[in-house]
């Protein structure tokens, strides 16, 4: 095996050394009757070649952007990876080091999570980001964790307008912590309903959590949310699904939010059929001691060199044990990376200019269906690069002629929402070209004759 | 005595953000071909303010000299206990990177994406053969994750039954996510004081109609086997209780004993401890979760499942806990994990246990004498000393930074709390002898320097970029990111 060095006499002169006269006497301590009698069946081992031929009939199986005109959105999304990251990332220093214990060996990590915090800052209009989180919905879950912490108080208001699959993940975290989850209704512009919120905040409120962009990809406005919950005296948990978004939008910070959470997968992760992803999570400077997960703070050696370390760790499990804020115990550190090198790649305008693409796309996109008869754009909020399709003949067969044609057309939100078969959710990227778009276009028009 | 570390040309490297330069671009896209928009100016920055600008010959240069102040498993020996630092095989990178795997959409639907679900049924199914478990849920995101799983499956179990508990059960040998994790479900953490190991006794008299579950971790974080492991099972079932393990050490187990034949009910893997997924610098990691069969109807959605050769994410499963996170999980981690089990086969996983445990047992042999070994049973995968016979008012936090002079990663310090000073190492399987006994002749020429020049341990690291840092300083005026 290519990946055990020992030769026969190595193990010969090991064995010796420790006083053992076979591997297996050193498994004496596990009774015979728990010892496993027959050899695993999982297989020959796979050669090199081998397996990348399994691997790579396996991915054949797969629709991807390379074989599809893609539109698919909802919670990741096909954008641009510049060469860059990659390359930057297999340098094994940084994926084969483990979490920064010892940081006169980790200073290329850590500097790098100090950079990556301070980015998602800047994005935020937050003061404090932590190392990062396993990925968007569970960030979410932490956020409302953190809300009840912050505020003493029981009550979560959600929007329906969040991701389905991250309202779920805040179900199952507070399944057992006796928290009342109130769920705030969609209005027609397709955001938090204002005058359900407004009836359902009172002083029992820890927080209401809503979507910048929501999931339908409308632009809540933040502002009045944020007063309103305010008066209260709750947090606003704001939830960026699509952070290129905030190369152009608003910063939730300057918009009154006081946590801010979301999913970096935008920022040159691989879709990767799910994860690994990337969860960002900011807030407010006097809530830095309630946060979840690590932090890396900036301080100096016994000879006044900057240098960086993990700190305020006695919030951490393997300090505090049960009384931590969170159970975790890593962060999604290479993802992070690959977010920090996106980021300094594309930089003050790279943001605004890609920003500016999705917005343009989406619009050009956006104009022409709603053109088409038998199609309509149900909600009327502004949005960034998703948007809701409404389709006379329902959305499944719709979806199905554009598959036929070689384009995923969209997210049927049947899949989440009861009695929205007719709808579907579309996003449209920097990645999609024009003529993409004229085709899916034409492709669903195709169904009209 | 020889080292392994030595001092060459190590290049400084500012911030990102001190380097910007206004106008310059690193990144480049396709000219827009449709027309501008413009929304409301009140929904729109004028900029991201601090952001950097910087070409792309900044960008590299940049993180290519922050590599360079790194140490990873790939630069040398990394034996930090529990957590399992084995090499990590380099066609599993190229493998995840094949562009249909890496590029498919999390939303497409089940019957494009047949390739992906395939090889995430074949790993519920290798994983079940490894563990003994006759059900896995793939979703959880680390370790922790599929700790909160598995305890969130244990409570909605008691729940079943109409028998909401209170209590769980913790020996003080557990990592701290255990009780985080148990805290985190609503229950109240019992320690259990074990004596290396646990006992059948100590468990049972800590037993009561209110305790949910006990959570072990075996083998446990002293390196030794719970030898009891199946009567204490079988008393926290007859007490109405569940057992959950840790797997954070499967590393010494797999092809020689499987968890589920133990009694054990829930226990998570760690894809990037056992199963030779790169750590990442702190993750992404991946924690699958398997369950015995009373078990699986709470696993969390989705689960692959397969019907005449067609596969699909099943997510209606009325009694499941629900979702841990978006998607199905850390599919890159899995398909690596995947391809590790693969390339090994069921003889290859058998064979690094035995190195594991081999290599761990003859660092044991090599040190016991010289430094203080607080338990005696048979070591396994790890083997834990103190730094109790060190001299010169050395401690373990000294021992490790002169260790990094030496060229190698210190071990786990301080953990488990059960041992003061704690030095905790775990080989894995993938080091020769020849690595192990320079890494041993180290240990030994150190625990000589703390007699005869203890000012070599107290100031160390020398030979490193920068030496020991004002963590105090840095807690007390947090600084979490860069200002002008």
């Amino acid at each position: 095996m290519r990946y055990i060095p020992h030769t026969a006499e190595d193990v010969r002169q090991m064995l010796e050394t420790v006083g053992v006269t076979s591997v297996d006497d050193l498994f004496a301590e596990i009774p015979s009757s728990l010892r496993l009698q027959r050899p695993l069946a999982l297989g020959e081992p796979l050669s090199e070649s081998e397996l990348l031929s399994k691997i790579r009939r396996l991915a054949a199986q797969n629709a991807t952007a390379d074989t599809h005109a893609s539109f698919l959105g909802g919670g990741a999304y096909n954008h641009f990876i510049p060469a860059v990251i990659d390359q930057l990332i297999s340098r094994s220093e940084f994926y084969t080091a483990y979490t920064p214990y010892q940081p006169e060996i980790s200073q290329g990590t850590l500097q790098a999570i100090f950079e990556y915090q301070t980015l998602i800052c800047q994005l935020t209009g937050m003061d404090a980001a932590n190392a990062s989180m396993y990925d968007g919905a569970s960030g979410c879950a932490e956020a409302v964790l953190m809300a009840v912490r912050a505020t003493g108080r029981r009550r979560i208001l959600l929007s329906s307008a969040l991701h389905p699959e991250y309202l779920a993940t805040v179900r199952t975290y507070c399944r057992y912590l006796d928290l009342e989850l109130v769920d705030v209704p969609i209005d027609a512009l397709g955001g938090t309903d204002g005058a359900a919120l407004l009836r359902l905040l009172d002083d029992r409120t820890a927080a209401l959590v809503s979507g910048y962009p929501n999931f339908f990809g409308v632009i809540e406005d933040l502002s009045v949310q944020a007063a309103a919950v305010h008066a209260v005296g709750g947090r606003l948990v704001t939830v960026v699904q699509e952070p290129i978004a905030l190369g152009l939008l608003k910063s939730p910070g300057e918009l009154g939010a006081d946590i801010v959470v979301g999913e970096g997968q935008s920022f040159g992760i691989p879709l990767s059929y799910g994860g690994p992803y990337l969860g960002f999570f900011a807030a407010r400077r006097g809530d830095i001691r309630s946060m979840p997960g690590r932090l890396v703070g900036q301080t100096s050696d016994r000879e006044g060199r900057r240098g960086f370390v993990l700190t305020l760790a006695t919030r951490e499990q393997h300090i505090r044990r049960e009384k931590a804020t969170s159970n975790i115990c890593s962060n999604q550190g290479l993802c992070a990376l690959m977010a920090t090198i996106y980021l300094a790649l594309l930089g003050k305008a790279g943001i605004r200019e890609v920003a500016g693409q999705n917005l343009a796309k989406a619009e050009y996109a956006k104009g022409k269906i709603a053109a088409l008869p038998g199609f309509s754009l149900p909600l009327s909020g502004a949005t960034f690069n998703e948007f809701v399709v409404e389709a006379d003949e329902g959305a499944a067969p719709a979806l199905e002629r554009l598959e036929k044609k070689g384009i995923l057309g969209g997210i049927p939100l049947q899949r989440y929402f009861g009695g929205m078969d007719k709808r579907f959710l579309v996003c449209v990227t920097e990645q999609n070209s024009r003529e993409e778009i004229d085709a899916l276009v034409s492709a669903l028009a195709g169904g009209k004759r | 005595m020889k080292s392994l570390g030595t001092q060459g040309l190590i290049l400084n490297e500012k911030l990102l953000f001190e380097h910007s330069d206004p106008g310059r671009k690193g990144y480049s896209l396709p000219r827009l071909d449709v027309p501008p928009v413009r929304l409301p100016d009140a929904l729109v920055r004028e900029e991201v303010p601090g952001f950097p600008e910087l070409s792309e010959v900044d960008v590299v240069r940049h993180f290519t000299r922050l590599s360079t102040w790194n140490y990873g498993v790939d630069s040398g020996f990394y034996p930090l206990g529990s957590c399992t630092m084995k090499y990590n095989p380099k066609v599993n990178e190229v493998a995840a990177r094949t562009p249909g795997m890496a590029a498919a959409h999390p939303s497409i639907p089940d019957h494009l994406s047949q390739g992906a679900l395939a090889l995430m049924h074949d790993l519920q199914q290798a994983l079940a053969e490894i563990s003994g478990f006759p059900a896995v849920t793939l979703q959880p995101a680390a370790g922790a994750h599929g700790e909160l799983a598995g305890m969130l499956m244990i409570r909605a179990w008691h729940e079943a039954q109409g028998n909401s508990r209170k209590k769980v059960l913790i020996p003080d040998t557990a990592h701290g996510t255990n009780p985080a994790t148990a805290a985190l479900c609503g229950y109240e953490v019992v320690p259990i004081v074990s004596d290396g190991v646990l006992s059948a006794a100590a468990v049972a008299a800590a037993m009561d109609g209110e305790v949910a579950a006990l959570m072990i971790t075996n083998p446990n974080t002293l390196g030794l086997f719970e030898a009891q492991i199946k009567e204490i099972c079988q008393i926290v079932h007859e007490g109405g209780g569940l057992v959950y393990c840790d797997g954070a050490n499967l590393n010494a187990l797999m092809g020689i004993a499987r968890p589920g034949d133990m009694g054990i009910d829930v226990m998570h893997f760690n894809l990037h401890k056992t199963f030779a997924t790169p750590h990442g610098g702190g993750g992404p990691g991946s924690g699958p979760v398997g369950v015995t069969a009373a078990l699986a109807p709470f696993l969390p959605v989705p689960v692959v499942v397969e019907e005449q050769g067609i596969y699909r994410l099943e997510v209606d499963r009325p009694r499941s806990i629900g979702r841990m996170k978006a998607f199905a999980g850390h599919f890159g981690i899995m398909l690596r994990a995947w391809a590790y089990i693969r390339s090994m086969g069921g003889e290859g996983l058998k064979r690094a246990s035995e190195m594991a445990v081999l290599n761990a047992n003859y660092i044991r042999a090599r040190l016991e004498g010289t430094y203080h070994l607080p338990y005696t049973a048979r070591s396994l995968h790890e083997v834990v000393f103190s730094d109790r016979d060190l001299g010169g008012n050395c401690h373990t936090l000294d021992l490790a930074k002169r260790l990094i002079d030496y060229g190698y990663h210190p071990p786990t310090i301080y953990f488990p709390l059960v041992v003061k000073g704690a030095i905790m190492i775990e080989p894995t399987e993938t080091e020769s002898k020849e690595v192990i006994d320079e890494f041993c002749d180290a240990m030994l020429a150190i625990a000589a320097e703390a007699g005869a020049s203890p000012e070599l341990l107290h100031q160390a690291p020398k030979k490193t970029r920068v030496g020991r840092m004002d963590e105090t300083g840095a807690a007390r005026k947090p600084r979490l990111k860069w200002e002008k």
